[in-house]
């Protein structure tokens, strides 16, 4: 079209200039096109690759901050021991397991609970509102209430509660739990579920709020049981939801810090990678050894996250059809 | 399960069915009242059981030191405001508000910049796509995969050596990064909600872009606008390891500033629920306040 | 929407401005750069520097007008906050909280300044402050780099009138063996109470500041002079296996996450009848608000093949060597850790809160000795305790509760995880030592000479 109308406004040139003014305005429309991105793009790629590139640099040295005068080039020795060593092995496997058991738990909470909410009872918008209280907590202070309110053994509320429910019945021996010391990567997992539960929730609501509901009727005018409308109309129309709260979780559960550093300090095998690589510049101080797994996490996800959104997510091939 | 015959006409209401929903077309609500009280009833059983931390973190402040470390814990024990008081510096001296001034500061101009990029950005992804804006994607999302601690070295020597350490504004910087990625994908989804026949028509009217802004787009993203801006905020308000690592004497956020209490030598939980609670506050009014939009915002198809 | 939006932005606006007519970088502290008479100081946020936070605005800062800001941190964070800080030479803070574990190497490598200034101030009395702390202070090139705010060693605390009830009597200077036997009969004296407290909890300096102390005194220790490892070595397993079953049997209720603060909660709620742990937990068991106040007895710290064992530890402070501000920090470093400040505590808090535990003056202080009943044993413990040599063979490093090297936090902290795993019941003590040795010989072989 644009040829075309190269030609009828030039009526005296030749037919070689439209062709190049087409492909010059072609560009000029693409670069109209990226320019709002640019600003975005641009301060992205400087605030986040300029440090992941001094990170990449300082991963090949052997940089321990207590003994500086000791600094030297130590090649790909870090990476080495980044994938040797059990200790950061297991924090790969603990944060795959936490980040798993976290984001299911919480987008089947999630949908039930989206799905519960999707019906009008009495004080609808007050349970949404409590509902969604977990996750506006300063996740810092839910990690604190966590460990020394809830789970503490000596005080804590569940223990309080146990002892309380066991008196109901005569009993003065209560089964008192410690969950942090007997199940900590639960008690983790379980503070993260009720964190982000919420979060989910919210999303699937509006995915459910969003459906159309003549299909729906219709399918109900046909006597059809709810399990079967769930399955067919309601679950395919949230899949995108789903992808994206799952998504979305998985990103922030995988750098999530805050819980395992309060609750359980990293002990008792709940060390995920944050935490590792904080225990590896903070503790013992190796400069080195905590950017190459850094870099690792990063190539790590990266792989992962190409499969996941390439071959899996609908969300990209639905769009990609646009 | 339906209560509706199959020859009655859709529009017509049963008289046995008690069905007080309105009739919106295409939010109808046709639930019987028997599994609206089921579901009520465990809605709220739920809603009690989610909140409970909450409830408690909030009566635990109101407790003494004492009255909070004891096992069983004593509800009924007498309230008192002193952790408030605590909180706010009655005895130490040490006055909370620039450290909340500083959140607030630090999470609403992060927001504000967040906005002014992503918007653009997304609306160059969505509704005048470039080419392989999948991969753009693809890469916004590829800079939340680097773990904060990693990147804290660079970010720190850099700081250092340009002086900007216990800088506000550095701290603006960081969370701008931070909450970019996710609202460029947020503010895409949105944008590309915005039906393309109205766009289409709006262009053929002759509008210009402003006009299409403003009548055609606005109203449509409005609420996923407020979504994204209120995450922002949450997350910005909520940060930790940055605001420690980063600021010090001047700069430094509530967050950091409730960290302080945890003390190692003493009783300090009514404290730090106190602490919670003030901190907590602003955001709690923000979701609160902002859930329908939140919900609506989110909703990928509200116009559908 | 748009009105709000509006309004949201000039909200924004305004903030800016009035953040750019203050200090533009923050809204906490003032100018914090570039004014003489404003120094930063970095510490623990333990119930001491918390009153001094209080207490300086009124006095040190009206006596020199020089501004004090405060960064507080529970110890973890202010570690890391300081490790960073002091290895970058930022230059943000320009006193810190140190201890004697840490400003051995830091001042070798430079980090810190050396407080001449604050030493050979007449009015500080050096020689007033306790030997040993001044001994530990001081760097391999002779001069001081800290200066005591308040110290501590470690003894046994028991409830006398329980175990007087029981019949049991608590000598002075008691084995581990007999206060295992104490523990034992002491279970159960009162409803819900346990024999003894001990700290489980993971890292270096919560489980593993008692436990090794006992693996001193039970002929163990981390590094032999030659610096190989000697984590599994029989003594060290008696030990861990000692404290381990003790704890387990006759202990509190969540030993594996139990720290300082829950330890002293226990034992002021009467759930246990004996705790041993660091000296400055008498000071908050004597408080006027403690439920157990005057019912407490102190012995020393119990041993098995040492005449002592006792830790020494003190939180004392040190000034970067980058600070451009040494002379106001001098002046705040000596009002922090003088006589005149423990008198302005004394009289506006009472004895019990006194920084003590560095003055000798004070121990001789008769209203300190009527408020803290604990004074004598404190300060026995304090001058018996030898951090060159605080078990049966010579060590390659000073440190009793540790080794005094850089790689010992995350080493101690390490194994302390699998050993606070076997408190909890979930591993067994030699697995733990087993993996401890191979971590800490890998620290010993990088000190071994070629």
């Amino acid at each position: 079209m644009t040829t075309a109308t190269a030609r009828i406004s030039r009526p005296g040139h030749t037919a070689a200039k439209p062709a190049r003014t087409a492909k010059s305005r072609e560009r000029a429309l693409a670069w109209a096109r990226r320019a709002p991105l640019l600003p975005a793009l641009v301060f992205l790629i400087v605030v986040t690759q300029l440090p992941f590139v001094v990170t990449l640099i300082i991963s090949f040295l052997n940089w321990n901050s207590l003994s500086p005068t000791k600094t030297a080039f130590a090649g790909l020795e870090n990476y080495v021991t980044v994938l040797t060593d059990p200790d950061l092995r297991q924090a790969i496997f603990t944060t795959i397991l936490l980040t798993v058991s976290v984001v299911l738990a919480s987008l089947l909470i999630g949908l039930g609970l989206a799905l519960l909410l999707d019906k009008k009872f009495i004080g609808r918008g007050l349970a949404r509102t409590l509902l969604i209280a977990p996750f506006l907590v300063v996740p810092v202070a839910a990690a604190l209430i966590w460990k020394h309110a809830l789970l503490n053994p000596a005080y804590g509320l569940v223990n309080g509660i146990l002892t309380w429910l066991w008196s109901l019945f005569g009993s003065a021996t209560p089964p008192q739990l410690d969950l942090l010391s007997q199940a900590p990567l639960a008690a983790v997992a379980v503070s993260l579920v009720w964190q982000w539960t919420p979060f989910m929730m919210l999303i699937l609501l509006a995915g459910l709020q969003s459906r159309p509901m003549d299909t729906v009727e219709a399918a109900q005018m046909d006597g059809a049981t709810p399990w079967a409308i769930f399955r067919h109309l309601t679950l395919p129309h949230l899949r995108q939801y789903l992808e994206l709260g799952g998504l979305l979780g998985a990103i922030y559960i995988v750098q999530n810090f805050d819980s395992v550093f309060t609750l359980t300090a990293g002990g008792l095998g709940t060390a995920n990678l944050p935490y590792a690589i904080y225990q590896t510049f903070y503790y013992a101080n190796e400069y080195g050894l905590a950017s190459a797994a850094g870099v690792v996490v990063v190539i790590g996800t990266i792989i992962v996250a190409t499969f996941a959104l390439r071959t899996v997510f609908s969300l990209f091939k639905k769009e990609a059809a646009r | 399960m339906s209560t509706l015959t199959p020859a009655a006409p859709r529009n017509t209401i049963p008289a046995a069915a008690g069905n007080t929903g309105s009739r919106r077309r295409g939010k109808t609500r046709m639930d019987p009242t028997r599994n609206n009280t089921a579901a009520g009833i465990a809605a709220w059983l739920l809603a009690l059981l989610f909140a409970s931390p909450v409830v408690w973190m909030i009566l635990t402040s109101f407790h003494s030191e004492t009255d909070a470390a004891t096992n069983p814990p004593s509800v009924a024990a007498s309230l008192t405001l002193d952790a408030y008081r605590e909180f706010f510096g009655e005895t130490s001296g040490v006055s909370p508000w620039p450290s909340l001034i500083n959140s607030a500061t630090a999470s609403i101009l992060s927001t504000v910049l967040v906005l002014v990029l992503a918007i653009p950005a997304a609306y160059a992804l969505s509704i005048r796509p470039v080419k392989k804006w999948t991969d753009v994607m693809f890469f916004f999302l590829s800079t939340k995969m680097m773990p904060v601690v990693a990147a804290i070295l660079p970010l720190y020597l850099f700081a250092r050596t340009v002086g900007a350490l216990d800088n506000i504004w550095f701290l603006i910087l960081m969370y701008t990064s931070m909450n970019l990625p996710i609202a460029v994908w947020m503010m895409r989804s949105f944008l590309a909600e915005v039906p393309e026949e109205m766009l289409e028509a709006a262009q053929i009217d002759g509008a210009n872009l402003l006009l299409i802004l403003r009548k055609v787009i606005a109203p449509v993203a409005m609420p996923g606008i407020a979504a994204t801006a209120l995450i922002c905020f949450i997350f910005s308000w909520n940060e930790l390891l940055l605001a420690r690592v980063l600021t010090g004497v001047v700069a430094g956020t509530a967050p950091v500033f409730l960290t302080g209490f945890v003390s190692g030598q003493g009783l300090f939980l009514a404290k730090v629920c106190a602490a919670a609670v003030v901190i907590s506050l602003p955001v709690l009014f923000a979701g609160f306040a902002a859930q329908d939009k939140l919900v609506q915002g989110l909703s990928l198809g509200a116009v559908k | 929407m748009r009105p709000k939006m509006r309004a949201a932005s000039l909200a924004a606006g305004a903030l800016c401005v009035a953040l750019s007519a203050s200090a533009c970088a923050g809204a906490g502290g003032g100018n914090a750069a570039g004014d003489p008479n404003s120094i930063n100081v970095l510490m623990v946020n333990n119930p001491q520097m918390e009153d001094l936070q209080r207490l300086t605005a009124d006095n040190f800062t009206k006596e020199t007008g020089i501004k004090v800001n405060y960064t507080v941190l529970p110890e973890n964070d202010v570690r890391a906050k300081i490790s960073q800080e002091f290895s970058s030479q930022a230059g943000q803070y320009d006193v810190a909280s140190l201890s004697n574990y840490e400003i051995p190497f830091y001042s070798a490598n430079g980090w810190l300044a050396p407080l001449d200034a604050v030493a050979t101030d007449p009015e500080f009395e050096q020689d007033d402050i306790l030997p040993a702390y001044t001994a530990s202070l001081t760097g391999a090139d002779g001069k001081l780099y800290g200066e005591p705010f308040y110290g501590e060693s470690s003894f046994l605390m028991f409830r006398k009138d329980i175990l007087d009830a029981k019949g049991l009597t608590m000598p002075e200077k008691p084995t581990w063996d007999q206060v295992a036997d104490i523990a034992a009969k002491a279970d159960g004296a009162a409803p819900g109470m346990k024999g003894i407290c001990l700290r489980g909890q993971p890292g270096w300096g919560q489980v593993f500041a008692p436990l090794t102390t006992v693996v001193n005194t039970f002929g163990g220790t981390w590094f032999d002079k030659d610096w190989n490892a000697q984590v599994n070595s029989p003594e060290f397993t008696a030990a861990t296996d000692f404290y381990t079953k003790l704890v387990r049997e006759h202990g509190e209720a969540g030993a594996a996450q139990a720290g300082f603060t829950e330890c002293l909660n226990n034992m002021s709620q009467g759930k246990v009848a004996m705790w041993y742990d660091a000296t400055s937990a008498a000071g908050a068991l004597e408080a006027d608000a403690s439920p157990v106040k005057g019912k407490i007895g102190y012995a020393q710290a119990p041993v098995k093949e040492t005449s002592s064992s006792g830790w020494l530890w003190t939180w004392s402070w040190a000034a970067q060597a980058a600070s451009k501000k040494q002379d106001a920090a001098a002046k705040f470093i000596a009002w922090a850790s003088s006589k005149d400040y423990e008198q302005l505590v004394a009289a506006k808090l009472g004895w019990a809160k006194v920084p003590s535990g560095k003055r000798i003056s004070t121990y001789e202080n008769t209203d300190f000795q009527k408020a803290a009943p604990f004074f004598k044993a404190e300060r026995f413990a304090i001058e018996n305790a030898d951090p060159k040599n605080p078990g049966t063979q010579p060590r390659p490093a000073v440190g009793i509760q540790f080794v005094g090297i850089p790689e010992f936090a995350a080493l101690g902290t390490n194994v302390s995880q699998g050993v606070s795993s076997a408190i909890a019941g979930q591993g067994s003590v030699a697995d733990a030592l087993a993996k401890g040795q191979q971590a800490a010989q890998k620290v010993g072989n990088k000190y071994k000479q070629p």
